[in-house]
């Protein structure tokens, strides 16, 4: 399903030149539940952002469905992350400004589904993660672990391929935190293919596979 | 792109931004397109509508809708008696006025000067009326600033305009020498063609029209006398038109009829001199002049405030693309927002501009020095307004928009610059 080869991602700081990722080969299949872990800077996160297509490699290939996505312009992975993706970010990342059932239905009216048909699936998305009763809440008033669950509703509403997951349980309390990994936990039992990066051992047993990254290089990738 | 999805998707954001924006801060933003609009309008209205007032007066307090008047050639209109006969059969005259007109001399305080001292005179224009007509055509007598009005039966007896008297005459000016310490009651030395008369002002003229300001008025028939004259004909016929009557087609009739052969015919407007013209379009070209800068200053402050608020919301704009909004709808909501704060703004303009300022300021003119103002805001001029604020404040709204929408998806989302 996605195939990167050779991924080398470096920042330049004036001369300086970091590599975050040097030369990294990795492989996921449909269905997978995989979890990359590693310590603060290991460059998890950015491996995140390249394979989700939010950033481009500095040389590399990244191969989604066979499709060379480090090809593809603008346009196209807009449209990708659009229909293919999911995203579910740290810090939530709703438009304050939208109700939980606005977050969720826009990406699907961007898709192209008429206003009701949108919000019909937003529902049972929210409805599916125990926020039937929070439709009209604004993220602002509703708790951490709800926004991430609205976050996670927004991910899965248009049935993505792939749902990416960055440090999902990071700003959550362990409560709101076993809620959400019970949530991953159902969409992967019902198929559903996640790639997420995690820095505590506790959720990253909820995954099939493990692997760990230091330095920008992969130093182990094992079935749990 | 700005394909229909773009603007669906964009006009959803706008909608829900704009609900849930701070009231002050969309109220403040509709202040200020509301400010600007008033600005577009109303600076070129009053500046136009200064001219515009002078003509306006010109018409309501001397020539009415269409003026004959005599011939260069001529001392007075001939033939007048069947002119006149001929004009009062047209259905749409509503009114008229029949003026004598003279050149001639006052003097005041003639008993108590020496043989060595300069005489208190000053060249007149002397202008005979018949009082009760003159005032129901031009409310002369709502102009008397002191004393009052001439009477019917008056003789003697005369108003005198401000200009001619020193006390309200402003500044030295070449060649006018205001008579001094005159008031209503003080005796006049009026010599006509030779004719002297003495006579008692009655009260002073005060209009803003230099014409009547600088002239003396007595009664019809005791001009005559003085000049003379045992003919009916006047030297000037104001005709006041019924409401919805053409003056142009108006002074084309006449003229048809012949009496251009006879007397000069024109509308109100033509009786201007060119030079009020000339002002007024001079007027008109600052008015513009100033508005474009209120129009730049509309700009810049709508560019300012979608710059703020896109630049605070990076991080948002970042996750919407993130998701997969595409970056146009993302622009075209910002585009949506600046199309409401500037309808929103004129609208309101167009509420208060037409519901209470031009009503108002034609019930009560401004008072300036030389013409009662009003507020020229015709409605075409004012669409054309509305449109340029309008597109400015799209184009002032889009270029930020853009300007953050194009900035890396990533870099936005994790706040980097």
């Amino acid at each position: 399903m996605i195939e990167v080869k050779n991924l080398v991602k470096s920042f330049k700081d004036g001369e300086r030149e970091t590599r975050v990722l040097k030369g990294i080969n990795f492989s996921a299949k449909a269905g997978e539940f995989i979890a990359i872990m590693g310590r603060s800077g290991a460059g998890k996160s950015t491996l995140l952002y390249q394979m989700s297509l939010l950033d481009e490699p500095t040389s590399g290939e990244i191969l989604i469905n066979g499709k060379e996505a480090h090809l593809m312009s603008e346009h196209e992975k807009m449209l990708f992350r659009l229909s293919e993706f999911g995203y579910v970010f740290q810090d939530y990342a709703l438009l304050p400004e939208l109700t939980a059932l606005e977050n969720v239905a826009l990406p699907l009216i961007m898709q192209g589904a008429s206003r009701p048909a949108a919000e019909e699936k937003a529902t049972a998305a929210l409805t599916r993660v125990g926020l039937a009763s929070r439709l009209g809440n604004l993220p602002s008033q509703l708790s951490g672990g709800e926004q991430q669950r609205v976050s996670i509703s927004r991910a899965i509403a248009h049935e993505p391929d792939v749902l990416f997951a960055d440090e999902p349980t990071a700003n959550l309390d362990l409560e709101s935190s076993a809620t959400v990994m019970d949530i991953f936990k159902e969409l992967h039992a019902a198929g559903q293919t996640i790639i997420m990066v995690t820095h505590e051992e506790e959720f990253a047993r909820f995954a099939e596979r493990v692997v760990k990254l230091d330095d920008g290089n992969i130093i182990s990738d094992q079935p749990r | 792109m700005f394909s229909l999805l773009n603007i669906r998707v964009g006009f959803y954001l706008a909608l829900r931004q704009l609900r849930r924006a701070s009231l002050w801060t969309t109220g403040l933003i509709v202040f200020v397109m509301l400010l600007t609009f008033l600005n577009l309008v109303v600076v070129t209205g009053i500046l136009v509508g200064l001219i515009e007032g002078i003509n306006e007066s010109y018409r309501t307090q001397y020539t009415g809708d269409v003026i004959i008047s005599a011939l260069s050639t001529k001392d007075y209109i001939e033939d007048t008696p069947s002119v006149l006969a001929f004009v009062k059969t047209l259905p749409q005259v509503s009114m008229l006025t029949e003026r004598y007109q003279a050149g001639g001399t006052a003097e005041a305080n003639y008993w108590n000067r020496t043989s060595n001292e300069k005489p208190n005179a000053t060249g007149v224009q002397v202008i005979g009326i018949n009082p009760v007509e003159e005032d129901a055509f031009t409310k002369l007598g709502s102009h008397i600033i002191e004393g009052s009005y001439l009477a019917e039966g008056d003789y003697d007896q005369i108003l005198v305009g401000k200009y001619l008297l020193a006390k309200y005459a402003f500044g030295e000016q070449p060649g006018l020498t205001p008579l001094r310490d005159v008031s209503p009651g003080s005796k006049i030395r009026l010599t006509i063609n030779g004719a002297v008369r003495e006579v008692i002002v009655k009260g002073v003229v005060g209009s803003k029209i230099d014409l009547l300001a600088a002239s003396v008025f007595l009664p019809a028939a005791e001009l005559r006398t003085i000049m003379g004259r045992s003919d009916q004909n006047v030297k000037q016929i104001g005709i006041r038109l019924t409401p919805g009557s053409d003056p142009i087609a108006f002074k084309n009739l006449l003229l048809a009829s012949g009496i251009g052969e006879k007397a000069k015919v024109q509308t109100f407007e033509d009786s201007i001199p060119n030079g009020v013209a000339d002002i007024k379009n001079t007027f008109a070209m600052l008015g513009n002049g100033f508005s474009s800068i209120g129009l730049v200053v509309a700009a810049i402050t709508i560019f300012i405030v979608i710059f703020i608020n896109a630049i605070t919301r990076r991080k948002f704009i970042g996750i919407l693309k993130g998701i997969g909004i595409s970056g146009r709808a993302i622009e075209i909501s910002y585009i949506f927002q600046s199309l409401f704060y500037a309808i929103i703004g004129s609208a309101i303009g167009l509420v208060v501009l037409y519901g209470v300022l031009v009503p108002a300021v034609a019930a009560h003119p401004i008072d300036f020095p030389f013409s009662d103002g009003i507020l020229v805001a015709p409605l075409f001029g004012t669409s054309v307004r509305i449109l340029l604020l309008v597109l400015t404040t799209v184009i002032a709204g889009y270029l930020p928009a853009r300007m953050i929408v194009r900035r890396n998806t990533l870099d936005s989302i994790l706040g980097r610059n």
